[in-house]
């Protein structure tokens, strides 16, 4: 490789928290001043061989990394063309990729002297995160979730409230995640003194896409080491589900610079492109909510739409700004899966591996029992396995009209 | 000297206040979110905010949510609000009227075309909540190119080294959020008011108006005897909810009494 000067697609952002047009600060004047400090405090953490100590310290011994990069040999067998490799984020410590962000916010809130945490939860996955790093820390935790969500994630909500964080259902709109990260907001704009605003996505205001991210690279930094240790070689292509985008976003940024690999960002397709659904790329166009400017779903006066999707932690209406940026250079390639493709993905993964992936992860797979069939044997697919799917169950059961669970 | 400045200036002869009166456009209805509008001056408000519904109004509190869902079930555009200028426009040539809302319909609609459209129906000043001056600057030009006035909100976490990032792009008026919080919940007191008022005006000569929390025509006279200007908003909105036009002009009528007579 020999183009030294090649532009890098993993500079971003800019000073201003912008991806080309996306990204940015649109917050309200009360919480500007905030957000600049978490930059500023986030710039001084990230530098500092403490802290960065710390979160892999905390990463290794207490979230449980690295997560192995697994070969799924009877997926790959059926699938009859790739060999498909899952990273298996299902296996940190609460059970998705949303530990690994909380672990370095949790340590900057602590390093700001914060004493009270809030976030935003569709499926309940950042929730629980959170709750585990504020009981861990000692730090107050109040989690906002959409009370649609609470109905569909029980269990997930009862976790939170034993590891001590309370709970507050939130019934604007439609009762989803949206609505939980407009009530965040909200409260932290009422206690902007003792608060720190913990973002489970790639979302939101600078320096919130960018440090999520950072935190969330670990996923794809492994995936090389791991690959190059059992293959030899890079992977040849990446596939994972993306709502707000963070998964996907921390598997694929180590990646970008290497353009030989094909990137895959998978939306939640609901019902179906042509009726409701939370694919803001495939369906929605640029706009301003929640601190960014990214692609979202809303109607032609601007007002914004809700998402729909089986997995509460996909249906968002938005999505990273920095997954809308790499949409407009054609980096990566963003595709779909519907409901009932995701459920299918989601049993079949199940049967034939002994693995029982989250919802949000089956989009991911459902996905790749497309593209993989198509593909040479010798082509590496990694697909991130995001989280796992105990907390889907119930959804799942219902869905296929079984009884004996709940 | 626009409607803005003209208005301050007389308030200012006169050693009083300006009241400003929020409501939503198209809460509860069309026609009665109009009739309100229409005889609001009349009422007894100097400079009227007229707020453009959104879905995600994430720094307003419960009554001011309400307002914008109302307004919207009942099929409110940003069109629509242009609209309910002009008609206003059509009886008084005097009162100001400042838009207040969020970006995503103003940018969805286009800045440049939303500028030209709204100077030509009459409207005088603009508040944008998400709109800080780092990312202001793509509305601000085309407002000021069509004459419009783009008002900053600052709010009590904005110290002395932000206020000038802030007050350098300002026009017309200062609005002072007075407490760290949503719309419609908790009150300054008026010593913390007379506090920041004189903070604020030791950065800028533009007038200061103050807002969120005032709710009472005693708390809006307490302002006044320190700003230039006090806001309500969320008061006002919950009387609109009950569909009552003369509800609600007989309490901006009493907040106006407030106001008018807080210096004396």
């Amino acid at each position: 490789m020999s183009e030294i000067l090649k532009n890098s697609l993993r500079s971003g952002p800019d000073a201003s928290g912008h991806f080309g047009i996306f990204g940015g600060r649109f917050v309200a004047e009360t919480l500007m001043p905030l957000i600049l400090s978490v930059e500023k405090a986030y710039g001084e953490a990230r530098r500092d061989p403490a802290f960065t100590g710390e979160l892999s310290h905390l990463l290794t011994h207490y979230v449980g990394r690295p997560s192995p990069l697994y070969f799924a040999k009877r997926l790959s067998e059926q699938f009859g063309g790739a060999k498909v490799f899952l990273k298996r984020e299902d296996l940190n410590h609460t059970g998705a990729h949303k530990i690994n962000n909380c672990m370095g916010q949790i340590l900057l809130a602590k390093r700001m002297g914060k004493k009270r945490i809030i976030a935003e939860t569709g499926a309940g996955q950042h929730g629980v995160a959170t709750a585990t790093a504020c009981a861990l820390m000692g730090l107050d935790c109040c989690i906002f979730m959409g009370a649609t969500d609470i109905e569909r994630q029980a269990p997930n909500v009862y976790r939170m409230k034993l590891l001590g964080a309370e709970v507050r259902p939130v019934t604007a709109g439609a009762g989803t995640l949206k609505d939980a990260m407009n009530e965040a907001l909200r409260d932290w704009v009422a206690r902007v003194e003792d608060t720190y605003y913990l973002i489970g996505t790639v979302a939101g205001p600078h320096p919130y896409p960018a440090m999520v991210r950072d935190f969330q690279c670990v996923i794809g930094l492994e995936t090389k080491e791991q690959m190059k240790a059992q293959e030899g070689r890079m992977p040849d292509s990446l596939v994972a589900c993306i709502g707000g985008g963070s998964n996907a976003m921390g598997l694929f940024h180590p990646f970008l610079d290497d353009g030989t690999i094909a990137i895959y960002g998978v939306e939640a397709a609901g019902h179906g492109l042509d009726k409701e659904h939370a694919a803001s790329l495939a369906g929605g166009r640029p706009g301003v909510l929640h601190g960014n400017r990214t692609y979202l779903l809303m109607n032609e006066d601007g007002q914004i739409e809700e998402g729909h999707s089986i997995s509460a932690g996909l249906d968002y209406p938005g999505i990273g700004p920095e997954h809308s940026w790499l949409k407009e250079t054609g980096r990566v390639t963003y595709v779909s899966a519907t409901d009932e493709e995701a459920l299918d993905a989601f049993v079949n993964l199940t049967r034939l591996e002994g693995i029982i992936p989250a919802l949000e992860s089956a989009h991911a797979l459902a996905y790749a029992a497309k593209l993989a069939p198509t593909l040479p044997k010798d082509h590496l697919m990694v697909v991130n396995l995001s989280g796992r799917g105990d907390k889907d169950i119930a959804t799942v059961a219902k869905f296929r009209g079984e009884g004996g669970v709940g | 000297m626009s409607r803005l400045s003209q208005r301050f200036a007389d308030l200012k002869a006169q050693n009083r206040a300006a009241l400003v009166v929020f409501t939503t456009a198209g809460d509860p209805s069309a026609s009665v979110s109009q009739a309100i509008l229409n005889g609001l001056p009349e009422a007894g408000a100097d400079i009227i905010e007229l707020g453009m519904p959104f879905t995600d109004a994430m720094a307003d509190g419960p009554a001011i949510q309400e307002a914008s869902k109302r307004a919207l079930a009942g099929g409110m555009t940003l069109q629509g609000v242009l609209e309910m200028a002009r008609n206003f426009r059509q009886t008084d040539q005097a009162t100001p009227i400042v838009l207040m809302g969020y970006y995503n319909p103003v940018y969805i609609y286009g800045p440049e075309r939303f500028a030209q459209e709204a100077a030509k129906a009459g409207v005088d000043g603009m508040i944008v909540v998400d709109l800080p001056p780092e990312e202001a600057d793509e509305l601000l030009a085309p407002l000021s190119r069509s004459g419009i006035d783009f008002i900053f909100l600052t709010a009590p976490t904005t110290d002395d080294d932000r206020l000038p990032v802030v007050l350098n792009k300002a026009s017309g008026f200062v609005y002072y959020v007075s407490i760290t919080g949503i719309t419609g919940t908790v009150s300054a007191s008026e010593a913390a008011v007379g506090e920041a008022v004189k903070r604020l005006k030791s950065h800028t000569q533009l007038p200061v108006a103050v807002g969120f929390g005032i709710k009472t025509p005693e708390q809006a006279a307490a302002v006044a005897r320190h700003a230039d200007a006090a806001v309500v908003g969320s008061a006002v909105v919950e009387r609109v909810a009950k569909g009552d036009v003369k509800l609600v002009h007989d309490f901006v009528a009493e907040l106006a009494k407030g106001v008018r007579t807080a210096r004396k």
